[in-house]
């Protein structure tokens, strides 16, 4: 035992010589006096030509946050549909696991293949960055769509909606839900996703408001968009708070696990539930009584104008600078708004009546 | 003695146990390298003639970026397995470098150069904590890393929370995935090549690489040859913290990111690596050519394979498919090897 202790001893020892020696040997570069490269500067350059027409066989890849998530299959079907009509070639890939690293390959492979517009849904907004600007520099337009990057490491970032109408809209649904009061729990994605993260800080800031008074916030799970452990988030909740009024789960698969969770519990019905879900997974719950009203944007809109934006982008009809204005087949006119963001318009709220008429 | 019974079993039967068994061994660790690295040639080759776009210098480059945590950690998994042990912590180890880079970055004011010191010496004082458990209190190395492999990941939670800290400086970042000029490989990838000529070395060339195999023959023979056992495993567990600790450092900057979720299931794609290399799960066997080329393997599948278009879950399938094959294979060889021994000597001895 006594060779184990001196052996520890000496590698400790050395270890901490070593440190000692590296530091004393390098001036450091320490967060103060590192300059922060400002990045490419703005990515718009040439002028945009609202007139060009979308050239055909533009080669558009979708590549989502993680595969098998059904919000994402509906929307890069959207975006084929879109694809399909300008007469280009769209492709779908991506990680089996919402992952920044694995992003990070398929976007090489991507620029690798010489894809004309990449479209992103990114997990991370500075992971993706360098590859991104790497394709771009390989001739790729960068379209963002659902979570953005860092704005100079794109073209157009399609927004669904504001953060402040989700926030608004998915408080105003909740508060009418329990009637104006009670405690209440948001159950979220990934503890990193953008989105999310927006989207809950500004729930937080709508609750200060006057009307809101009588509502309070507890707590903010993660369910990791993992069907399972948001069931699991869910019920922890409900055995954490035992007064808990309601549940705001702005993700799809969240308020599916939790709704799935609820319908079979002694809660359904008393513990209310809203938030971002899509008709299909949420048709049981509004239907059996689980879940009064809930909302969401089109994600299959939402993919179809992401694929016209990176067209656009491809064809030179715009810049990504703002005020530039393309048309995007059945949807309309879209002018980009600032920092290159173009956005898709207010949430659809789905209750008993009117979700048999969507499909999706 | 009881998990090598699994393999060598039926060679016991020889006249010669000792002798024979030895050589049969040794023509098997050698004719599975040998396989692993014809199939590398082999994916290379098709890859080549058949995917558009693999055989460039820019898909070189991004290859051998993906490749570098798998390769850099596969090094000390190499010899934990050969030992009989494994450490399943490694991703978590990783995840909890970068938040602590990323912490220390961002609210301790030291430099970038002193940071990656301290994440390398914390990254081995991570790997003691496992080396404490297995050795130290003589618990399964596999329980123990799995309960450190949440135990990390929550920490790496902890630290960060729900933030990532991307604001390193940019000539850091760009350095970690620069080329060496005139060429389209990596930088980084020279310090890999020069510990894994340090890991083999260590491995093939010295009597304490010796004692690991014989510590994953026989723990309690190698001991009665003045072998200390636990002093070499905690070594090791503490090199591969340290190695995480570089990986952490490594990951964090080439994805300008430091978050709680970083690298995340990296573990099984590095035994699987391991095993296709030819490293028996049981330990006392494998080499590290074997498992460089398994490493090598793996990453040019998947690359040519994503470059071909294939689904994201066919690719997982593949690498499962893959880890199976790596274990079956070599004991399937063993059992057909060994009977066709037997019949031959069944024939010697009836004529």
């Amino acid at each position: 035992m006594s060779a184990y202790r001196r052996g520890l001893r000496v590698g400790a020892t050395s270890l901490a010589l070593a440190a000692l020696l590296l530091n004393a040997a390098c001036g450091g570069t320490t967060r103060d006096n590192s300059t922060d490269d400002p990045g490419a500067g703005n990515q718009a350059s040439g002028a945009a030509n609202p007139d060009a027409a979308i050239k055909a066989g533009l080669k558009i890849a979708f590549l989502p946050k993680a595969l098998n998530n059904p919000y994402f299959t509906v929307s890069d079907n959207g975006g084929k549909d879109a694809v399909t009509e300008f007469k280009g070639e769209f492709k779908e890939v991506g990680p089996s696991e919402a992952s920044a690293s694995s992003q990070v390959s398929y976007i090489n492979t991507l620029s690798q293949q010489g894809m004309d517009v990449i479209v992103t849904s990114a997990n991370d907004p500075n992971a993706i960055c360098g590859a991104l600007n790497q394709a771009k520099a390989a001739g790729a337009k960068i379209v963002t769509f659902d979570s953005d990057t860092k704005p100079e490491c794109r073209q157009i970032f399609v927004n669904q909606v504001t953060a402040e109408g989700i926030a608004e809209n998915q408080v105003k649904l909740i508060s009418q839900q329990i009637g104006g009061e009670g405690e209440i729990a948001i159950l979220s994605a990934t503890a990193n996703a953008t989105n999310q993260n927006a989207w809950i800080a500004l729930m937080k800031t709508e609750l200060t408001k006057p009307e809101y008074s009588k509502i309070k916030l507890v707590t903010v799970a993660y369910g990791n968009d993992d069907d399972q452990k948001s069931f699991q988030e869910t019920q922890g909740l409900l055995q954490s708070y035992p007064n808990l009024k309601g549940i705001i789960s702005p993700t799809t698969v969240g308020v599916a696990a939790a709704g799935r969770y609820l319908s079979g519990s002694q809660y359904k019905g008393k513990v209310k539930l809203t938030g971002l879900g899509t008709p299909n997974q949420m048709r049981q719950y509004v239907k059996d009584g689980t879940v009064d009203a809930f909302a969401l944007w089109s994600p299959a809109d939402l993919g179809y104008l992401a694929a016209y934006a990176g067209a656009a982008l491809a064809s030179g009809q715009i810049t990504g600078a703002e005020g530039d204005k393309f048309k995007a087949g059945k949807l309309g006119e879209f002018t980009v708004g600032k920092d290159g963001v173009v956005i898709l318009g207010p949430p659809t709220v789905f209750d008993k009546n009117n979700i048999d008429q969507f499909q999706f | 003695m009881a998990h090598d019974s699994l393999y060598a079993a039926p060679t016991t039967a020889e006249a010669e146990p000792g002798a024979g068994r030895l050589a049969g061994l040794r023509g098997l660790v050698g004719s599975w390298d040998a396989v692993i690295v014809a199939a590398l040639v082999v994916v290379v080759l098709v890859a080549s003639l058949t995917v558009e776009n693999f055989a460039s210098g820019r898909n070189a480059q991004f290859l051998l970026l993906d490749l570098m945590p798998l390769a850099l950690i596969a090094l000390p998994m190499t010899l934990i397995v050969i030992t009989g042990e494994i450490d399943l912590s490694v991703a978590s180890m990783v995840g909890l470098c970068s938040t602590l880079m990323g912490q220390l970055w961002l609210s301790s004011g030291l430099s970038l150069e002193l940071i990656c010191v301290l994440v390398v010496l914390l990254g081995a004082v991570l790997g003691a904590v496992n080396g404490l458990f297995v050795t130290g209190f003589g618990l399964p190395s596999l329980a123990v890393t799995i309960g450190t492999l949440a135990l990390y990941r929550g920490m790496s939670f902890v630290v960060l929370g729900d933030q990532a800290v991307a604001d390193f400086p940019a000539d850091w970042t760009a350095a970690v995935v620069r080329a060496i000029p005139g060429t389209s490989i990596p930088v980084v990838v020279v310090p890999l090549l020069l510990l894994a000529v340090v890991f083999g070395v260590v491995l093939h060339a010295t009597a304490a690489g010796r004692a690991l195999y014989a510590m994953g023959n026989n723990d309690q023979a190698a001991t009665f040859t003045g072998v200390s056992v636990a002093r070499t495993k905690f070594w090791l567990f503490v090199v591969s913290g340290a190695v995480c600790g570089l990986v952490g450092i490594f990951w964090t900057l080439r994805y300008a990111s430091a978050r709680g979720d970083n690298a995340t299931g990296l573990e099984l794609t590095v035994v699987t690596a391991v095993l296709l290399g030819g490293v028996s799960i049981f330990g006392g066997r494998g080499a590290l050519l074997g498992v460089v080329a398994g490493v090598l393997l793996l990453g040019v599948l998947r690359n040519a394979l994503q470059l071909a278009d294939v689904d994201a879950n066919a690719l997982t399938i593949v690498t499962g498919s893959l880890l199976i094959a790596s274990v079956v294979l070599p004991n399937a060889v063993a059992d057909v090897r060994a009977r066709l021994h037997r019949r031959r000597q069944r024939h010697a001895v009836a004529s």
